[in-house]
């Protein structure tokens, strides 16, 4: 019997748990983008993920003076031009990269969903994946798609203050991703900062305006336009903050854009029109999927992280379907 | 002066109700029956066929599935890989344990066999919708593959987690494997194409294609009219996902002849299908063949365009693609949501009438 006490409550374990707890504040930032969109324009943005990809790209390029679209330049003219010869510093790449996913924000706006308005929800999900699609070719053709390493002078590795506090509480010494801990915080301001400017900006009131009822706040003289166009940059400035994040942890590379098919299952688990949801699903699936994959190895197999954010999501559709903090879903003929 | 259907008198109600009511569509059809059947063959080289044509029809049965599901019953589903690998998977099984068992009947069975799955992944339909749906299907493509690449039974315990076609043979023509030509390749898939194609044809204008487009259109007030929304949303999981499964059938026996569910049945294939039946027109079966048509020949095209005309590197040639192929979503959506059948169904209209404007 304390076998199987020990077996379920060992330091492992719980060193395993913290670790999914910070994989989860990436999901959750992730997830976050997905809230914003879907609570002021009704999109669920399925390009949230590509987004994150393409700042990321784009940071880097900015930083080490790429030449955009090189490739294609060199394929076409034959010539061989790769960087401009001269690195940016970082704080003057994020702003650039904020810039471009304005910029970003604005096109999207004007291309794509203005001719969208009143379309099925269907049609406008399916529109997103196209997107995402079109920037992930954009950002391979743009800066090219060997992976890439992401320093932006957030210390990584081991973080020995972890390591030795733990060792003196439980003569077991966690291992903690420095990272991580920054990541933990950053994602915090980032909250606390969206929140604050939600509930005390004017543009952040409009938001809310709109995201309880488009007609209404339409006639109140809101622009859906303008403040689509502003979701859509905030967005991509959390997408900047997590490509940032799971950028200097493991590369920029392709992967990264998958992030967001994990973040669906997170959404799921949190209710699609809450942000504390999506930070508090985030954390429970990457505590969750890391717990799973530790106890049930020895039954099943290892590699569950693939799936099992889906299945508890099945789960929670099948028996919640708006979530642990959403809205209730009604449907009136 | 050809495409008119007057003159052409009905007068029994099965001609009235024909899939092609105007006869110079009719004879059109037959014509390419006979072109397919008894021309093309002989006309069949290696590259055509393992490069374009095979891979095309297989697509199309695939898309046709898919159609079934998204454009005439509605229920939005990302898990058309992992169905494909259903079929595959089956297809390796079921010919491995039963050697001797036909062929084609081991491609039907695959196909029931992924019903049967896709039945219980569309259980959750019955309560939610839309993307929640979406969400649902994306579960059945990660935690089947991850079934299919981890659980050793499924491969047979081969070692390197492939699976491989065996050579079977039908009246003495080899059939899959490695020793299949080319000709008895295409020829497989065309009769599968043919009837499959009649099938969803045949399925979708009568009852119960009808009791999809309603709940499709509006659940609730289909219910109300009295459609059993169980019976028509898992019916419309159960056909789309035969048609899926026989498709991964065919792409993994006579096709690919070895595969790995992780790289061929991918997400990746999931969103080549949705693609396919996005650009080619949701609920329509034209649109499918078109879709698939084109999203096949695509890449063909733009390779041998950049990369063999223009020196490109083929990544970058491959970025392109995407970029074009995303590009292309999007543009369709806005510009004609039902795709390229809308295009044509619009042309043919006005060939009706043509010279005249009205």
């Amino acid at each position: 019997m304390l076998d199987v006490v020990h077996y379920i409550f060992n330091l492992y374990a719980l060193e395993a748990a913290l670790n999914g707890l910070t994989a989860g504040i990436m999901y959750a930032l992730v997830a976050l983008g997905f809230v914003l969109i879907f609570k002021a324009s009704g999109i669920f943005n399925f390009a949230q993920g590509v987004m994150a990809l393409f700042a990321a790209l784009t940071l880097v390029g900015f930083q080490e003076g790429q030449v955009p679209f090189s490739h294609l330049i060199n394929a076409t003219f034959g010539t061989s031009i790769h960087n401009f010869g001269w690195n940016m510093p970082t704080l003057l790449a994020i702003p650039a990269t904020i810039a471009v996913m304005v910029l970003l924000a604005w096109l999207v706006e004007r291309i794509v969903l203005k001719h969208l308005v009143n379309q099925a929800p269907i049609i406008l999900f399916m529109a997103t994946i196209g997107l995402a699609y079109f920037l992930e070719g954009l950002g391979d053709i743009m800066w090219g798609a060997e992976v890439k390493r992401l320093d932006v002078g957030i210390p990584q590795g081991m973080n020995d203050t972890v390591l030795d506090l733990t060792d003196q509480w439980f003569g077991y010494g966690f291992f903690i991703d420095t990272l991580s801990l920054y990541a933990t915080l950053i994602a915090g301001i980032l909250v606390t900062g969206l929140v604050l400017f939600s509930q005390y900006t004017k543009e952040g009131r409009a938001l809310r305006a709109v995201a309880d009822d488009h007609q209404a706040a339409l006639s109140v003289g809101i622009s859906l336009r303008f403040i689509w166009v502003l979701t859509w940059s905030i967005a991509g400035i959390v997408a900047l903050v997590a490509g940032i994040m799971w950028g200097s942890k493991s590369g920029v590379q392709f992967s990264l854009s998958l992030i967001a098919l994990k973040a669906l299952p997170v959404l799921i688990l949190g209710g699609f029109t809450s942000i504390p949801g999506a930070i508090v699903g985030g954390l429970l699936i990457g505590v969750g999927e890391k717990l799973f994959d530790i106890y049930m190895q020895p039954f099943i197999g290892g590699a569950t992280e693939n799936w099992f954010a889906y299945m508890l999501a099945l789960l929670f559709l099948l028996f919640r379907p708006q979530g642990l903090f959403g809205e209730k879903i009604i449907e009136r003929v | 002066m050809l495409y008119r259907e007057a003159g052409d008198f009905k007068t029994t109600y099965a001609s009235d109700n024909q899939t092609f009511p105007i006869r110079f569509d009719r004879y059109a059809y037959w014509v390419l029956l006979v072109l397919a059947f008894l021309v093309v063959p002989f006309f069949l080289n290696d590259y055509w066929a393992k490069s374009i044509i095979v891979p095309f029809l297989i697509y199309v049965i695939a898309a046709l599935g898919l159609n079934i599901l998204i454009g005439y019953c509605g229920q939005l589903s990302l898990g058309t890989g992992a169905f494909m690998a259903v079929g595959a998977y089956a297809t390796f099984k079921l010919t491995t344990d039963f050697p001797d068992l036909n062929i084609y009947a081991v491609f039907v069975l695959s196909g029931v066999v992924t019903a049967g799955v896709g039945v219980l992944f569309g259980l959750p339909s019955l309560k939610i919708k839309g993307f929640y749906l979406a969400v649902a299907t994306l579960a059945a493509q990660f935690f089947l593959i991850w079934l299919f690449t981890r659980q050793a039974w499924f491969f047979n315990y081969s070692a390197t987690g492939m699976i491989a076609m065996p050579e079977r043979t039908i009246f003495g023509i080899v059939i899959t494997g490695a020793g299949a030509s080319s000709l008895a390749i295409y020829m497989t898939c065309l009769i599968f194409v043919v009837v499959m194609a009649w099938l969803a044809r045949n399925l979708t204008r009568g009852n119960i294609g009808r009791s999809w487009m309603a709940i499709r259109d509006m659940d609730i007030a289909a219910e109300i009219i009295g459609v059993n929304p169980l019976i028509a949303k898992l019916s419309a999981f159960a056909v789309s996902s035969f048609l899926i499964g026989v498709s991964g059938a065919l792409l993994f026996g006579v096709q690919l002849g070895a595969a790995e569910a992780g790289e061929a049945f991918g997400i990746n294939k999931s969103f080549l299908v949705l693609f396919m039946v996005i650009i080619g027109g949701l609920g329509s079966i034209l649109g499918s063949f078109l879709g698939a048509a084109f999203l096949v020949v695509l890449p063909v095209l733009l390779k041998v365009l950049l990369v063999d005309t223009l020196g490109w590197q083929s990544d970058l040639a491959r970025h392109l693609e995407i970029m074009i192929i995303g590009a292309l979503i999007i543009i369709v959506l806005i510009a004609e949501p039902h795709g390229v059948a809308a295009i044509w169904r619009s042309l043919k209209d006005k060939l009706r009438l043509w010279p005249f404007p009205h």
